[in-house]
């Protein structure tokens, strides 16, 4: 129990996808002007890292691993190669599931998060989730948590430079760092904060 | 001699107003000026508000607040160095902190049972941090407010001297320099100066200079302002070998509350603190909610730690009491967390962000072993997410009292 604890306080805070690997950058930085919108980003990102990460690491463990196909007896067979381009096509289609189920029972958001939403398919912190998950060769209980824990840092995170933006509406930033280069320094100060938890052991 | 300065610097204000000579030097003019004197200036238009307490005024408050813990950083460090000295047999400190020493030595630098030598000694290591602190962040801070026409801030008198009390004694006084730069510039002034920024500069500057150069920032050797001493903080001392160990280096309770350890420059002493920390309440500039959301968190977060126990780890069973006094909260808490920019601007957010100061703190120091101490980073830490809570705070709010008048409707 106590190591999916630290599996999951890792995956939020340490291995921060956003703010430490620094993954997923286009919507974090462009879908952060308003706090509510983050925080739908952020769970429709959960939401995805939720589903994708469990369901690539059955796709890894038990078809594309060298030797996983022993149960169809074919022991010699290794189809990792195949490993990103299954991956892609899993988090499409659930995005794309996904997306209907906004339109339909969430129009408010689905407008507000406009095009952003399709565009979560080729986010970068959805695709390093699964990929981190098949580096590290997580079982399927763990690849559970830390698609839980990597989703919600990466919420987390949004929601939270969503919030400094906000805030920072009543700033007077010189006119050479507006927009963009405020939010970058912004970014910069959050992941040197998020420091705190680097080195934590359970 | 009042009556004199004012007139001195009204025959100063024609050269420094519009089309005088030093026209670009006004932000200096203005500093001085209304550093010394309120300003007269009034609002041209409705609503008008009458408060003697303005920013300089708070700020300057701030600065007489934290001078209990500055004069125990001059005591507590010339103390200490003076043990270390006595125990290793050396002659004295080396270098032109020994050669400035050598000509006062007739008042005792060096003799750690004379408060006034120990002060004098300590003294050496604080004021060069500090200078270099107020010159550095203060030529920043004229650079920007002369570039982009606004007034030099009493906010940075502040944020000046609460960087060098969290500094060890031992820093190098270039690192002094750039830290206090990189909490200016970059955590400050590219927001736009005072009341603009997001996180506190100081802790920044602090937070920078510990992730860039943690040899001289953390560690067993810097905390005591002797070459080659080697003394881990108490804090360090029970995170590895529990709080016996801490009782067994000769430090009871209440040597860690009056600061009578090692530590760096001014958070050693809770008593300070505290005593600063009673005129910020009393004077209404710092937020008790926030200091005692602090202590709230710190204590219900031990106990539970108490509670839950560890056979491996000594930290689980340090009691409440002692992390309190530890380490810098008691600094943390009443003079970084309070900073009115940084931290949550509604009464519910204030006590939501202090408990987690408390929270953190604490976390990091039981289940942490990368650092010993965790205030600076947690405060830092609820600085990003004060913006946060305000924003449920008052969504919270405005639920509220929807369903209050569709009830009364």
């Amino acid at each position: 129990m106590e190591a999916y604890l630290s599996l999951f306080l890792r995956a939020v805070f340490v291995e921060n996808l956003a703010l430490s690997f620094f993954l997923g950058m286009c919507t974090f930085l462009a879908i952060s002007k308003k706090i509510e919108t983050a925080l739908g980003l952020g769970i429709a990102v959960l939401l995805v890292q939720v589903i994708t990460v469990p369901v690539n690491n059955l796709i890894f463990q038990y078809l594309l691993k060298d030797g996983a196909l022993a149960w169809a007896g074919l022991p010699d067979v290794d189809l990792s190669f195949l490993g990103l381009i299954s991956y892609i096509g899993v988090i499409a289609a659930i995005v794309q599931i996904l997306e209907m189920i906004i339109d339909r029972y969430f129009p408010k958001l689905y407008n507000a998060l406009g095009v952003f939403l399709p565009l979560i398919t080729v986010n970068c912190a959805i695709l390093g989730g699964s990929l981190f998950m098949v580096e590290r060769d997580y079982n399927f209980a763990e690849s559970v948590v830390y698609g839980v824990g990597s989703g919600f840092g990466w919420a987390l995170a949004i929601t939270a430079l969503a919030g400094i933006r906000e805030k920072l509406k009543y700033s007077d930033v010189p006119d050479g760092l507006q927009g963009l280069g405020i939010t970058f320094i912004t970014v910069g100060l959050m992941s040197m904060a998020f420091m705190l938890f680097s080195g934590i052991q359970l | 001699m009042n009556r004199a300065l004012r007139k001195f610097l009204d025959t100063l204000h024609p050269f420094f107003a519009k089309g005088g000579a030093l026209e670009k030097y006004y932000v200096l003019y203005e500093a001085l000026d209304t550093f010394l004197y309120s300003p007269a200036d009034v609002t041209p238009a409705a609503p008008h508000i009458r408060d003697a307490l303005d920013l300089k005024r708070v700020m300057a408050f701030v600065w007489l607040a934290v001078l209990p813990c500055m004069l125990m950083a001059c005591w507590n460090t010339g103390y200490q160095a003076n043990l270390a000295i006595e125990q290793l047999a050396l002659e004295g400190q080396t270098g032109w902190r020994g050669w400035l020493l050598d000509y006062v030595s007739w008042l005792g630098v060096y003799n750690a049972a004379n408060p006034l030598g120990c002060f004098i000694h300590g003294m050496m290591f604080f004021l060069p941090i500090y200078i270099v602190t107020l010159m550095a962040g203060g030529l920043w801070e004229v650079l920007f407010a002369a570039v982009r026409n606004h007034e030099v801030n009493e906010g940075f008198f502040v944020t000046s001297i609460l960087f060098s009390l969290i500094l060890p004694a031992t820093t190098p006084l270039w690192q002094v320099a750039l830290g206090i730069s990189f909490g200016v510039v970059i955590a400050k002034e590219v927001f736009g100066g005072t009341g603009k920024n997001f996180l506190n500069p100081a802790l920044a500057g602090r937070a920078f200079l510990y992730f860039a150069y943690p040899a001289s920032q953390s560690g067993d050797a810097v905390w005591t302002a002797v070459d080659g001493f080697s003394g881990a903080t108490p804090l360090a001392v029970a995170a590895q070998d529990g709080l016996q160990a801490v009782h067994a280096s000769g430090i009871q309770w209440w040597h860690a509350f009056v600061g009578i350890m090692p530590g760096s420059l001014g958070e050693t002493s809770a008593l300070a603190c505290v005593l600063g920390g009673v005129f910020l309440i009393f004077t209404g500039i710092a937020s008790f909610r926030i200091i005692l959301g602090c202590v709230v968190g710190l204590i219900l977060t031990s106990v539970l730690f108490n509670y839950l126990g560890s056979d491996t780890n000594p930290m689980f069973a340090m009691p409440w009491y002692w992390h309190l006094v530890l380490g810098g909260f008691a600094f943390g808490a009443i003079f970084m967390a309070t900073d009115p920019v940084s931290s949550s601007m509604t009464d519910t957010g204030r006590w939501i962000f202090g408990g987690l100061i408390g929270f953190l703190t604490v976390v990091v120091r039981v289940i942490n072993p990368a650092y010993p101490e965790g205030v600076m980073l947690a405060i830092l830490i609820t600085n990003v997410f004060a913006p946060l809570i305000d924003h449920f705070v008052i969504r919270a709010n405005i639920k509220r009292r929807e369903r209050r008048s569709a009830v009364n409707a």
